[in-house]
């Protein structure tokens, strides 16, 4: 065996970007979770007429309600860009009560949402209605379940932000959920315009 | 080499504290209010033109729909999720690239395959739809 303990290193053994590779790898991750999202969307787009004499996506959809959940979906993104400018500025509490804002709005998204699926099913619109209702609910609750848990994800990191500060470690986790939380707003685009808006056009 | 890992640690984490002005994905207030003035304009109009009726055709209005919904998914991905060609070395919009191919092979191949399946198969009535199990 070589003794190294006393041999000098004059060259870095590791990557020299060592905050790049954690934001690239979440980047793949959430390419991949787009990919999820893409099969989702091809199985709505391929089932979507078929209502097995049930209703069809105009007898079902309240546009308004549509539209008030992707606005506060539009202000959540907007807030968690706040909450990282606030972050950038090093500013602790600020940071955290733009990622409470942000959290609140992620709630009453999901109240609406869970809202409109307990009418749904109650009209008997459940997902085993028809084909095209099995795609609705699938897609738009995959939405739902990512958006749930970036709220748990973001609660997680409000207690560890006010735990332990902008440490590099909690800015390089807020970054990631940034990102995870932007990528839910850009699905949501998918969501309002396929699913609901060209739904209910016919 | 294991006697200098807690040095290089140190270094590390020196490095981590001061990094994070010049890596990818940060956004100004002006740029992260631009795309939201830009996302709410370009979330209004395709609820008005389904809401409101604006158009006759549904295929005029369907066209709108998808490409201002293209057109806004990209305005979030530079002004929010921060994306440009020179970020981590290009290897994210390599990825996205590559993405987006799939994805485009996955949903024309889903339609494609099923449009032709669905004019192939038999025609069938509404009282055999009704025997259906």
């Amino acid at each position: 065996m070589i003794d190294t303990t006393e041999k000098p290193q004059f060259y870095l053994t590791e990557e020299h970007h060592p905050e790049g590779s954690t934001m690239l790898g979440f980047w793949l991750y959430l390419m991949s979770d787009c990919l999820i999202f893409a099969v989702l969307f091809a199985t709505y787009g391929v089932l979507g007429r078929n209502y097995a004499a049930g209703p069809s996506p105009a007898d079902l959809f309240d546009l308004t309600l549509v539209a008030i959940n992707t606005a506060t979906l539009l202000l959540s993104s907007i807030t968690y860009g706040f909450a990282m400018l606030q972050m950038e500025r090093n500013a602790k509490a600020e940071t955290l009560f733009w990622l409470g804002i942000t959290g609140l709005f992620g709630a009453v998204f999901i109240a609406l949402e869970l809202y409109e699926f307990i009418h749904l099913i109650h009209e008997g619109a459940g997902p085993s209605r028809s084909a095209f209702l099995s795609a609705f609910f699938t897609l738009v609750g995959t939405h739902g379940l990512h958006v749930t848990f970036g709220i748990v994800w973001l609660v997680t990191l409000m207690v560890q932000v006010n735990r332990h500060g902008l440490i590099p470690a909690n800015r390089r986790r807020l970054m990631c959920l940034s990102m995870f939380w932007h990528f839910l707003d850009v699905v949501w685009i998918g969501v309002f315009s396929i699913v609901y808006l060209l739904g209910v056009l016919g | 080499m294991s006697s200098h890992a807690p040095v290089h640690e140190d270094a590390h984490e020196a490095h981590h504290g001061h990094s994070h002005g010049h890596e990818a994905g940060h956004g100004s207030l002006k740029s992260y209010m631009t795309g939201f003035v830009l996302s709410i304009i370009l979330t209004a109009i395709p609820f008005w033109l389904v809401m409101g009726g604006v158009f006759e055709s549904r295929a005029i209005t369907a066209v709108f729909v998808i490409a201002l919904g293209a057109v806004q998914m990209v305005v979030h991905m530079i002004y929010f999720l921060h994306m440009n060609t020179k970020s981590e070395g290009g290897w994210t919009m390599m990825a996205l690239i590559f993405t987006i191919v799939i994805v485009a092979i996955a949903l024309s191949g889903s339609f494609w395959v099923m449009h032709h399946l669905n004019t192939n198969m038999m025609p069938m009535s509404p009282e055999m739809m009704k025997n259906m199990p």
